[in-house]
């Protein structure tokens, strides 16, 4: 299929969806209107709803105060895991200790954590990057862990015929390794950051995109529900669009990311 | 003046833990001695133990039994005198060509520019000159092959271990390799330890071909001198006679160990 083609049929999609939105919740089909505007809203307000919010401009704090949350999850959770992870694969002592715990703390939802975390840290930022680092740190983790084990042996070895001490090892075929794996799931870790700021502002909170949604939910706005959750969905494909750029750069040297040219 | 041998083995004697808990004794009673600027071949069927014994000069390996000199002093850990051209691509794949040659200088203290102008020397004497950007994945494997040994090169190192290292090469590239790795050799003689798996190549380059018996408990079953003259081109060498006569009474030998090896090796992947 060629690109245009491609691109056609998906704005079709989209086109072909929203006119049924709006047909089924607008015009009564044998007396009844299948999409009831309560629970439904139509296209043409939410649309409204959005321009409303950009063009008075109130949007912009909640965008940047989820992007600054994220942002800040992504970095507390990256630098954690890579810490914890190289320690670990340093230390299989100290790894096998902890192993069970790593586990059950992996395997809880993070979601039972927010009240907890919005005690401790109250309503602001804090709750959320908190939110959000316990979901960032654990791919991050398991990722610089595996990258770090994972080093084949003969690269190694030649790493130490090379004349490599074990501070050198660590820069020239560790680190990379490492980041390599970290990188490689990079959509993820940045997918939870986002995720993690948005339950936690929608849980309890007075700003952010989490904030619009459940404010809007709690005035049974539906066309704002709507409106939230498209601008949500823009937002978080936006940063993966930015995540995939800076993936392209720093994976050059990896055969899938040039092959996908 | 007498040099001190480069490389002895003396009795030495690899085996493997397996899975299941047997052990696999891989060589058995290796006796091998490479003086210094000597150039000595191993062949022998596949599976024998070319590479555990490269691993063990290369110290990555400690033999069950015997030992290992190095220069006259027991080897003890790493093997800091020797260059080890590995079997299996060994490249940095996170590095560009020319930063995986140049790193054996930056990590000894070299200044980044000239460790990165004499990679970009070596890289040119290997034919590369074009592919110092590229990566290990953008290469091919005669390519990778050919980086690996002007990685290895560059270090200067006394012995030079090289496993298989023309292998996935075509025959043409061969024989230039071949060729520019006798005059690297000429200029600056170095004990050299080469696994190849062909013997016509082994008598064309060597001082010494060594054969190894098929495995398990493989041993060295021959030492051939190889007084053909020098300087030598490899092409044009296998057609003297006395290759001819070194490479029949050599092959003689090693067939029927390529026989068994080849034997061995089915029954193994049978049972
Ligand atoms: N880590 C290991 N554990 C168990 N067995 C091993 C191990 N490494 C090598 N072996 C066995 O030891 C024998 C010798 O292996 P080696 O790699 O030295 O063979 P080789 O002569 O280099 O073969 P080739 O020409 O195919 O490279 C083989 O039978 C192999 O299966
Ligand atoms: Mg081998």
């Amino acid at each position: 299929m060629s690109r245009v083609t491609l691109m056609a049929l998906q704005v079709l999609v989209a086109v072909v969806t929203l006119a049924l939105w709006q047909v089924f919740s607008t015009v009564p089909v044998f007396g009844k209107v299948l999409l009831p505007p309560f629970f439904f809203s139509n296209p043409v307000d939410v649309f409204s709803q959005i321009v409303k919010w950009f063009s008075t401009g109130v949007i912009w704090k909640h965008l940047a105060i989820t992007l600054w949350e994220s942002i800040l999850a992504f970095v507390i959770g990256s630098a954690g895991g890579i810490l914890v992870g190289f320690w670990f694969a340093w230390q299989p002592r100290v790894a096998a200790v902890f192993d069970p715990y790593v586990k059950m703390v992996n395997a809880l939802p993070r979601v039972v954590l927010a009240p907890i975390f919005a005690l401790w840290f109250g309503l602001g930022v804090w709750s959320k990057v908190a939110l959000g680092v316990t979901l960032v740190f654990f791919i991050v983790f398991f990722n610089v862990y595996q990258g770090v084990k994972e080093v084949p042996t003969t690269v190694l070895d030649n790493g130490r015929m090379l004349g490599m001490n074990e501070r050198q090892l660590m820069r020239h075929v560790y680190w990379p390794s490492a980041l390599s794996w970290m990188f490689s799931s990079l959509h993820t870790s940045v997918g939870f950051a986002v995720v993690g700021a948005v339950v936690g502002e929608y849980l309890g909170s007075a700003a952010g995109l989490g904030y619009l949604i459940q404010q809007a939910e709690g005035v049974f706005d539906v066309a704002g529900v709507f409106a939230g959750m498209f601008v949500l969905s823009a937002f978080v494909i936006l940063i993966d669009m930015a995540v995939t750029a800076v993936e392209k750069r720093l994976l050059v040297w990896r055969p899938t990311a040039a092959a996908r040219d | 003046m007498t040099e001190p041998t480069a490389v002895a083995l003396d009795g030495a004697t690899v085996a493997f833990r397996l899975a299941d808990g047997r052990v696999y004794t891989a060589v058995e009673q290796a006796n091998l001695a490479v003086d210094h600027g000597e150039f000595v071949a191993i062949v022998g069927p596949t599976g024998c133990g070319k590479s555990t014994l490269l691993n063990v000069t290369a110290g990555l390996l400690k033999p069950a039994a015997g030992t290992a000199r190095i220069f006259d002093k027991p080897l003890n850990g790493l093997n800091r005198d020797a260059g080890y051209l590995f079997q299996a691509d060994a490249l940095f794949p996170w590095k560009t060509a020319i930063d995986n040659v140049a790193i054996g200088l930056e990590i000894r203290g070299t200044p980044r520019t000239e460790a990165l102008a004499r990679a970009q020397k070596w890289l040119t004497s290997v034919g590369l000159g074009a592919f110092a950007g590229r990566y290990p994945h953008m290469l091919s494997g005669g390519q990778r092959k050919r980086v690996a040994l002007a990685q290895v090169l560059i270090r200067d190192p006394k012995i030079l271990l090289m496993d298989e290292p023309f292998g996935p090469l075509d025959a043409q590239t061969r024989q230039i390799m071949g060729n520019l790795l006798l005059e690297l050799w000429t200029a600056d003689r170095k004990a050299v330890l080469f696994v190849t798996h062909d013997l016509e190549e082994a008598i064309a380059l060597a001082d010494r071909v060594v054969i190894m018996s098929a495995g398990p408990s493989a041993r060295i079953i021959g030492d051939w001198p190889i007084t053909l003259p020098r300087p030598r081109d490899i092409a044009e060498i296998r057609m003297e006679k006395d290759f001819h006569a070194l490479h029949r009474e050599i092959w003689g030998v090693l067939k029927d160990e390529v026989m068994k090896g080849y034997v061995q090796s089915t029954q193994a992947g049978a049972a």
